[in-house]
């Protein structure tokens, strides 16, 4: 039974009175929760341009001015400062401010801007390497605590991890598992916080619990009761850290100022309690914006007001800080938080949803400057209103700061009130979540396959014993039918261990708040994923369409291959090699589907690699496409650099035939384009990327990252890193400052093919 | 298959590959790519036939200057590629643009490619020196809604010196492409030494104002990236020690062009 048919938690003889509610249209959601419906009731569409825009206010740069000074210091050490005495919780910390008297939204993660908290529960190695590293002392009390007497998540997991699961993750065969760290990838519906107040949360809730209550005490209903019980706790939590604020958000917010205040609120105590690889915020502009409407009706405020409330939310927002270890920055370059905010799209009735705070919040990339936090999302679609869309190239144009994802493909699979958390995982807001599996090394997997299970590198047997490929010739069938075989392997592997991580995680690191904030029947999704898809996939049509010897060691191991002829390769618009990465992703989603998996979580997968294409590279030896080992892959699913000969639509429609169908958690694809590549002036350049990206959306395309720079940019930031502080550029996914990326991660951004470079 | 000895078959083979090119059913294609901000309005593909009788000393596509050395492609072949990339053309404000080599090397094929994009809905782009002009036939003019027309200078010695061949050609077709109203982006290459002589560019100047329906002219920069094909052919490169114009000298020949009330980037 799901959380719509439960009798209402927020009707009754004094609703008419609710005094955030005066002057909306009432409906379903007056009766129970449901923030679609009420969205869907009240909202404005926009369908102008970005004249009406306010630049900020002396406060808002007086604000940002005063933070900035804190960056450099906070870049060169790493951290600016630790709390490392105080497992963080909702309520653990003292308030914190940027400036007490101009803080129009308040609330920071500890008690003062960018001091980064512990968080424990996931696991005490990273919260003690992150200490030692950035040199504090791990507390011996808090030590003994989570060594002694607190289990951990990531305890948990590795008892129960066996032995081949253990084998493919030292053998860098599955990367970047969520087995150390808080797994992430959960929006909590904050929306209702400002919409409903928590008392109502509280109330719905507890008829939820009532209603277990009324069930037999099997494995599954003790679970959900004892969920419900820590919801319920942290939702209490949630008002109390409000009222050390000085708000009461026992009921609905009543104004503009106030509504924001309340659903931040709600991200606030998720982000003090969860060290979740993303921590996305869900699709707020559009439902922000009634709030906002309604008090520029009634004169309450002007439009400056109106953007400098959405310009301090979003100082709040690229704040949010994390305590992590260097291994985990180098996986996840530049510090990433993946404040994922979705803007845009359009309704399942056809009106669009952009509305004018969907360009306010676009708008604080020039007000406060460009940052890769929030990572602001667009949803995009051809039918979006043209001044909308002209708004958002020109950002990109002169930001790189947003990334673009499909409406056309998100809407029929996830509903018109879905939002992407982290980069490109879409999600019905409150009504789903997923389990963060990382993904596998699909280009080693394929090593693996021609060498009977061992490793490439360390010639160790990591797969179960199969027949090596002989012959000094590889055949292409041969080949194929081994890395079938390994890949049902593989995929049985990977889903156990996932299926391990997410029962300790449920166990150990429960994320209270988020799932408060979600109705109590959740659509779950097991988020596999793969990387080095184009390299398998070259490497394939090498050794169909061209003629590739295996060089064998004096153990018969395969170290190196020698490739002559030609090969059509991924990214040049070719069926002949595109219909190997196709094939590869269907069936690699076929054999994750033959997976049981924890809590029945619906399977997925995506084609991404965030920034860790560079670490999965160095862990990978040479492959049979000429790429040498060590050598980066191309990130999500990139062609491989320099191999697309027909330009930059030509290498997007290869990665626009991988079916969304088997690939629901994402498909990601990141372009570079030089100014000048995308036409003679400003305009042209607007127009010309609205029309790249329509073009991509009509064709299939699921997400695209637009950095729009000069290769001289990024070298002068080399060399120059003090000049360039909020140079933003777009990996897999999300965004960084360019400056905080490791040397090694910014030659490889810089060896990326720039289209239209002349 | 044996392979080997010529065949009647071949010689049969032979005679119906001339028809077809004479009937512009196969071309011979040296390449082509999808891009954004040049070539034309938007994002296009642009198809590089082979084929040139010009010689500029600057060429950076000297590959593509032997017919024979293309790929043979059917219409219908290419006509499938348009027909696939047709929804995202239009989607993104673009179109066709056939280059080369000398498109009007192979006026018939052109025509063809240009009669299907037009019956697809797409803008089409001719990238001519003009030098074949009289290979277009009013069909395929009318079938053509922007001529990226190369005036490569403006005097008829310096033409010579750059291209082999006569400059008068090229300024006829212009004529003719104003008097029936077509539109025309000139491009310009700027040579130090070569192209770039005040009289040269006054010259080139006059030319395009008087065909009366040109929208832009693009000056570009000479730029040394095409030296390895020429390597790489074994010709002799004449411009291998010439410089990129600098930024000012580029833009002193733009105000050139500008003085002259032309649209210029």
């Amino acid at each position: 039974m799901t959380s719509s048919t439960i009798a209402s938690p927020v009707t009754g003889p004094d609703r008419p009175d609710r005094p955030g509610w005066h002057g909306f249209v009432p409906g379903p959601w007056t009766d129970g929760i449901d923030v679609r419906d009420f969205i869907q009731r009240n909202y404005t569409p926009y369908e102008g341009d970005a004249g009406f825009l306010a630049g900020p206010t002396d406060r808002t740069t007086r604000v940002w001015a005063a933070l900035s000074e804190l960056f450099p210091e906070e870049r060169a050490k790493g951290v600016l400062d630790v709390d490392p005495a105080t497992p963080s919780t909702i309520t653990s910390h003292a308030p914190g401010y940027i400036s007490a008297d101009d803080d129009l939204i308040v609330g920071l993660q500890t008690d003062a801007p960018l001091k980064r908290a512990i968080m424990p529960n996931g696991g005490w190695r990273m919260v003690e390497n992150a200490l030692t590293t950035y040199g504090y002392e791990p507390d011996p009390v808090i030590k003994k605590i989570f060594t002694s007497y607190r289990k951990t998540h990531n305890d948990g997991v590795f008892d129960v991890y066996p032995p081949y699961v253990r084998a493919a993750r030292n053998s860098h065969l599955v990367t970047g598992l969520p087995d150390a760290y808080g797994r992430g990838r959960i929006i909590g519906d904050y929306r209702r916080v400002a919409l409903y107040g928590v008392d109502a949360l509280i109330a719905a809730k507890k008829l939820e619990r009532a209603e277990l209550d009324l069930q037999r005490s099997t494995e599954d209903v003790i679970r959900d009761r004892e969920e419900l019980a820590e919801q319920v706790r942290a939702l209490g939590e949630l008002k109390a850290m409000a009222a050390s604020y000085g708000a009461d958000i026992s009921g609905p917010a009543a104004t503009a100022q106030q509504a924001v205040q309340w659903l931040y609120f709600g991200y606030l105590a998720a982000v003090k309690e969860q060290n979740g690889a993303a921590m996305s915020l869900g699709r707020t502009s559009t439902f922000l914006d009634v709030y906002l409407e309604r008090d520029l009706a009634d004169g309450s405020i002007t439009e400056q007001q109106a953007q400098e409330i959405i310009d301090d939310f979003v100082i709040k927002l690229r704040i949010v800080r994390f305590l992590r270890t260097p291994e985990y920055d180098a996986l996840f370059s530049g510090d990433p938080t993946w404040v994922t905010e979705s803007i845009g799209g359009m309704g399942t009735d056809g009106r669009t949803l952009v509305t004018r705070t969907s360009f306010r919040f676009l708008q604080t990339l020039y007000d406060l400057g460009p940052a890769p936090e929030p990572n602001l999302t667009v949803f995009w679609s051809d039918r979006l209103p043209e001044g909308f869309k002209r708004f958002c190239a020109q950002v990109s144009v002169d930001t790189s700061a947003i990334q673009y994802e499909s409406d056309e493909l998100i809407r029929p699979a996830w509903g018109d009130d879905a939002g992407i958390a982290c980069c490109v995982s879409a999600m019905a807001i409150g009504k789903q979540m997923q389990f963060f599996g990382a993904r596998v090394n699909l280009a080693k997997a394929l090593l693996y396959a021609i060498n009977g299970g061992r490793d490439e590198v360390t010639g160790a047997q990591v797969a179960p014993v199969s027949a090596p490929v002989g012959g000094e010739v590889l055949d292409y069938t041969e080949v194929r039918a081994a890395f079938d075989q390994l890949m049902d392997w593989l995929a049985e592997t990977y889903v156990d261990a996932l299926n391990c991580i997410h029962f300790m995680h449920d166990k150990y690191a429960y994320e209270r708040i988020e799932m408060a904030l979600h109705d109590r029947v959740v659509l779950r999704t097991l988020a596999c994923g793969i990387a080095g898809l184009s390299v398998a996939a070259d490497s394939l049509s090498a050794i169909k369409h061209a003629t590739v010897r295996p060089v064998r060691d004096e153990s018969g191991l395969v170290v190196d291959y020698q490739v002559e002829g030609e090969f059509p390769t991924f990214g040049n618009d070719d069926d002949r090699v595109d219909e190997i990465a196709v094939e590869l992703v269907r069936s690699f989603m076929e054999k994750i589907r033959r997976q049981p998996t924890y809590r029945g979580a619906v399977h997925t997968q995506s084609v991404l690699t965030i920034t860790s294409n560079v670490v999965y590279g160095k862990a990978t030896g040479h492959t049979p496409d000429g790429r040498r080992a060590g050598e980066p892959f191309a990130p999500g699913a990139n062609p491989m650099n320099g191999r697309d000969h027909h330009g930059m639509l030509a290498s997007a429609l290869s990665v626009a035939k991988l079916p969304y169908d088997e690939s629901q958690d994402g498909i990601s694809l990141t372009n570079t384009v030089v100014p000048a590549g995308l036409g003679r002036t400003k305009d042209e350049q607007v127009g010309n990327l609205v029309g790249l990206l329509d073009a991509y959306n009509v064709s299939q395309g699921y997400h695209m990252n637009v950095n729009v720079l000069n290769r001289e940019t990024l070298e002068d930031a080399m060399e120059h890193p003090e000049n360039h502080p909020q140079l933003t550029i777009r990996v897999s996914g999300y965004a960084v400052n360019f400056v905080r990326l490791t040397r090694e991660q910014q030659l490889d951004v810089l060896s990326r093919t720039f289209h239209g470079g002349l | 298959m044996t392979t080997g000895l010529p065949t009647p078959r071949s010689a049969a083979g032979h005679h119906a590959e001339l028809a077809a090119v004479r009937a512009g059913q196969l071309g011979r294609v040296h390449s082509w790519e999808l891009v954004t901000g040049v070539d034309g309005p938007g994002t296009r593909l642009t198809v590089f036939l082979s084929g040139c009788l010009l010689r500029c000393q600057y060429c950076h596509n000297p590959d593509t200057w032997a017919e024979h050395d293309g790929m043979p492609t059917t219409l219908e072949e290419l006509v499938g590629r348009v027909r696939r990339y047709a929804p995202a053309l239009r989607a993104a404000h673009g179109g066709v643009t056939l280059s080369g080599g000398e498109p009007l090397m192979q006026p018939a094929f052109t025509a063809n490619v240009f009669r299907a994009a037009k019956e697809l809905g797409l803008h089409t782009a001719l990238d001519t020196s003009g030098f074949l002009g009289r290979h277009a036939t009013e069909a395929l003019l009318d079938d053509t809604d922007l001529v990226l027309l190369d005036v490569k200078s403006g005097l008829a010695g310096t033409y010579r010196e750059v291209t082999g061949r006569e400059l008068a050609p090229t300024l006829e077709f212009g004529r003719r492409l104003g008097e029936r109203g077509t539109a025309i982006w000139v491009r310009f290459v700027l040579v130090p030494g070569l192209t770039d002589a005040p009289e040269n560019v006054e010259a080139v100047a006059d030319a395009v104002v008087s065909f009366g329906t040109v929208q832009r002219v693009e000056v570009l920069p000479f730029h040394q990236m095409g030296r390895d094909k020429w390597t790489q052919l074994g010709l002799p490169y004449p411009l291998a020690d010439a410089r990129p114009p600098t930024a000012e000298e580029a833009e002193t020949v733009r105000a050139r062009f500008r003085a002259h009330g032309l649209t210029v980037f």
